[in-house]
């Protein structure tokens, strides 16, 4: 099986099959993790190469760890210590990479659009590690990999996502993915953080977070950047966590067995109490543990590791 | 302009011409003679004419663009007075209105002549300039409108700039009124605008870009209808783009106020979701942004009807360096010369929208009466500025082929029914068959 995209830029524009494809492959990937020797040689003299121009812990690591555990060399580039800082564009650094032999190139930006860019000025296949308030499509496939295993299908779950929708890029993969995948979305958040026409997504919007998580299989927090309270779209910390934070009460509105979700770094007490994060219900260890697993289906997919084997 | 000695004499014969003007739409020669028009009619003859065969062909007064970006002095590795004016010669265009906002900005009557000078030298088709309404762009104090007008600049404008204060903008237009020139006002609240790279709606949520509110382009149309009933003083919106600015035209012609307006071609053909369907192309970044389907046709609907005076393209081009980069990094702006006339032709006249005389009305004697031009009609006597547009030319938009130095165009690769064949300004041809000769 052959993936159909070239590159992994938007849930938006990946087909089902390939989303499939790549959940089904993540299952078999999983299982290399969990083995005492985590080594394979699928990927052995191929390299990848991560360019970061927003900080990141969890998707850095997680995509390096799962290029090493295929045997891929990996080179990562900060760009608070690269020429990005004497001014290169863009699409010089990135060409500058490609000509060095890279044969993959997963890159993290601020600026919504900027992967399909690369994508335009490379030859080999891009990444999106996150870019700008567009899509975060890795991230997407790791909650769809937690909800699917955990649930046993993705078709006709009920998935409440919680939070700061217009900045998210987890919230935008998700709806598509999910959508795609057959499940119903509603989001929730203080009006000013819900993007016009989200309706139009196929999602529901509610401001009412008690009626977004009734019922649901599914409850996903997003994260709070409390650098948005500075530009006056919410008035502070502690009345968002009264109004929208989910805790013990709010959860227990959803089905008894329902999955608490969180992308991470978690702003404890705020967005989310720490009672229910770390409660059974819980799966967010568990998310980047399958963040790995679904980074190396794709490193493998996208790299040919297939036609090696 | 550069265009020296007498010309020879040309006939143009058996095209459709349609002059608007005179409320003309028929099959009939022009003859013209020293740099005018000498006479229309039918069957004409002229010894030693060069003779231009327009059978099939619509024949019209020189296009006038009210709305350039020349970027003559300051960035001239995106634009030139030379390589502008060649762009509008390709593009059937005989005027064009020079935007202020040059570096350093045509904010005083020296610049004014120079502007006029370096025109005289370089230029292939007429240049006229605009004059800032504030000094240095800054929208605090005025410029001086008076030394302007008399150097020559034909209306005010800080385009690129909105006049975001409301005082500067009541005493520009009470000021402007003593020497009747419109100010042409960029309308946009800045504050509903900060950062904002593409129209809010749907396809900005879905794109994760930050969006413009329709309304901040509309709270300062408003602002400055109504100051314009406090002044009396001329008010043209420049490049109109949502649905609630044409119901605010609507209302202020109704009322008669001193309001006019112009819209673009690319805001009268393309939408939003454009910046969806291409990946976030650069050269579909423009402001205002392409609006929905529902402000084109709001916009559409008010060109046919007359509630917007005027097309004006916004020719805005750019360095590829400023387009080649990230989406929010890129520079606002569409070369739009070279593709106006095409791009009309094809989604307006072939499509049904209006008839030709209404086109050639809105690039013609639309802003020719708003900045009180000579230009924009046929009559014997005046100036021999003719356009000549084939309406069944078919081509394909090429970037890499124009005579802008700005390639920054969304509509490249695209077929196009309707291109202009002849530009003469001055009874001089400076293009033919799409080539700029002189």
């Amino acid at each position: 099986m052959k993936l159909k995209s070239r590159h992994i830029l938007a849930l938006e524009e990946m087909p089902r099959e390939d989303m499939e494809l790549i959940l089904d492959t993540a299952q078999s990937m999983k299982e290399i993790i969990y083995r005492p020797i985590k080594k394979v040689p699928t990927l052995r003299g191929k390299t990848v190469v991560t360019l970061f121009y927003e900080p990141s812990t969890r998707t850095r690591t997680s995509f390096e760890l799962a290029a090493k555990y295929m045997s891929a060399d990996t080179v990562s580039i900060a760009t608070a210590t690269s020429s990005v800082q004497k001014g290169e564009t863009l699409k010089d650094t990135a060409r500058t990479l490609q000509v060095m032999g890279s044969d993959c190139v997963i890159m993290r930006h601020p600026v919504s659009g900027s992967c399909h860019f690369l994508a335009r000025v490379l030859d080999v296949p891009v990444i999106n590690g996150g870019d700008g308030m567009h899509e975060h499509p890795t991230q997407g496939l790791l909650d769809m990999f937690t909800m699917r295993e955990k649930k046993g299908r993705l078709e006709g779950l009920r998935v409440a996502i919680i939070g700061d929708i217009y900045h998210s890029r987890v919230a935008r993969s998700n709806i598509w993915g999910l959508k795609k995948m057959g499940a119903s979305v509603v989001v929730s958040g203080p009006p000013t953080l819900l993007p016009p026409e989200i309706e139009r997504m196929g999602v529901e919007a509610t401001t009412r977070v008690e009626e977004a998580v009734r019922d649901a299989d599914v409850v996903m927090v997003l994260r709070l950047q409390l650098e948005r309270q500075q530009r006056g779209l919410f008035p502070s910390a502690r009345e968002y966590s009264r109004l929208w934070g989910i805790t013990r009460e709010r959860l227990d509105l959803a089905k008894p067995d329902a999955l608490l979700m969180h992308p991470g770094p978690m702003n404890r007490g705020i967005e989310i109490s720490s009672e229910v994060a770390d409660s059974p219900q819980s799966t967010i260890e568990e998310q980047v543990t399958n963040g790995v697993a679904v980074r190396m289906a794709i490193l493998y997919l996208l790299l040919g590791g297939g036609e090696e084997k | 302009m550069r265009l020296r000695g007498n010309p020879e004499p040309l006939l143009i014969r058996g095209g459709r011409v349609i002059d608007p003007a005179q409320g003309i739409d028929a099959e009939m020669d022009v003859l013209l003679f020293d740099g005018v028009v000498r006479q229309l009619g039918h069957g004409l003859e002229a010894d030693g004419a060069r003779v231009f065969e327009a059978r099939g062909m619509w024949v019209v007064p020189g296009l006038i663009d009210m709305h350039v970006h020349l970027r003559e002095p300051g960035e001239e590795w995106k634009e030139d007075i030379a390589s502008g004016t060649r762009a509008a010669a390709a593009g059937g265009f005989t005027t064009v209105v020079a935007m202020a906002n040059t570096k350093p900005p045509v904010d005083d009557a020296s610049m004014v002549r120079s502007i006029l000078a370096r025109a005289a030298e370089k230029a292939v088709v007429r240049v006229l300039p605009v004059g800032a309404v504030t000094r240095g762009l800054e929208g605090k104090e005025l410029a001086e409108m008076g030394d302007m007008a008399e150097a020559g600049a034909v209306a005010f404008s800080d385009d690129g700039h909105p006049i975001a204060d409301a005082e500067v903008m009541r005493c520009a237009l009470q000021y402007a009124r003593a020497f009747g020139k419109p100010i042409i006002d960029h309308c946009q609240e800045p504050s509903l605008t900060r950062d904002a790279v593409m129209h809010l709606g749907y396809w900005s949520t879905v794109l994760g870009l930050r969006g413009m509110p329709a309304e901040a382009e509309e709270i300062m149309v408003a602002r400055d209808i109504m100051l314009a009933r406090l002044t009396g003083g001329r008010v043209h919106i420049a490049h109109a783009s949502t649905r609630g600015t044409v119901e605010l035209l609507r209302s202020a012609r109704a009322e008669g106020l001193p309001v006019t307006a112009e819209v673009t071609p690319v805001h009268l053909c393309l939408t939003d979701q454009l910046v969806h369907d291409t990946a976030y192309d650069t050269n579909t970044k423009v402001n205002p942004p392409l609006r929905t389907a529902e402000d084109v046709q709001a916009l559409r609907r008010a060109l046919a009807e007359g509630v917007v005076d005027a097309i004006a393209t916004d020719h805005a081009p750019h360095h590829r360096d400023d387009k080649e980069v990230e989406y929010n990094y890129a520079a606002f702006g569409i070369s739009g010369l070279e593709t106006a006339v095409p791009l009309l032709v094809t989604e307006l006249v072939h499509a049904g929208v209006i008839p030709p005389a209404t086109l050639v009305e809105r690039l013609t004697v639309g802003p020719a009466r708003i900045l009180g031009l000579e230009a924009g009609s046929l009559r014997v006597g005046g100036p021999a500025d003719v356009t000549v547009i084939d309406p069944g030319l078919e081509k394909t938009v090429d970037p890499d082929r124009f005579y802008s130095k700005g390639r920054n165009t969304p509509l490249a690769g695209r077929k196009l029914r309707g291109w202009p064949v002849l530009t003469v300004v001055a009874g001089h041809v400076v293009m033919r068959e799409g080539e700029v000769v002189a």
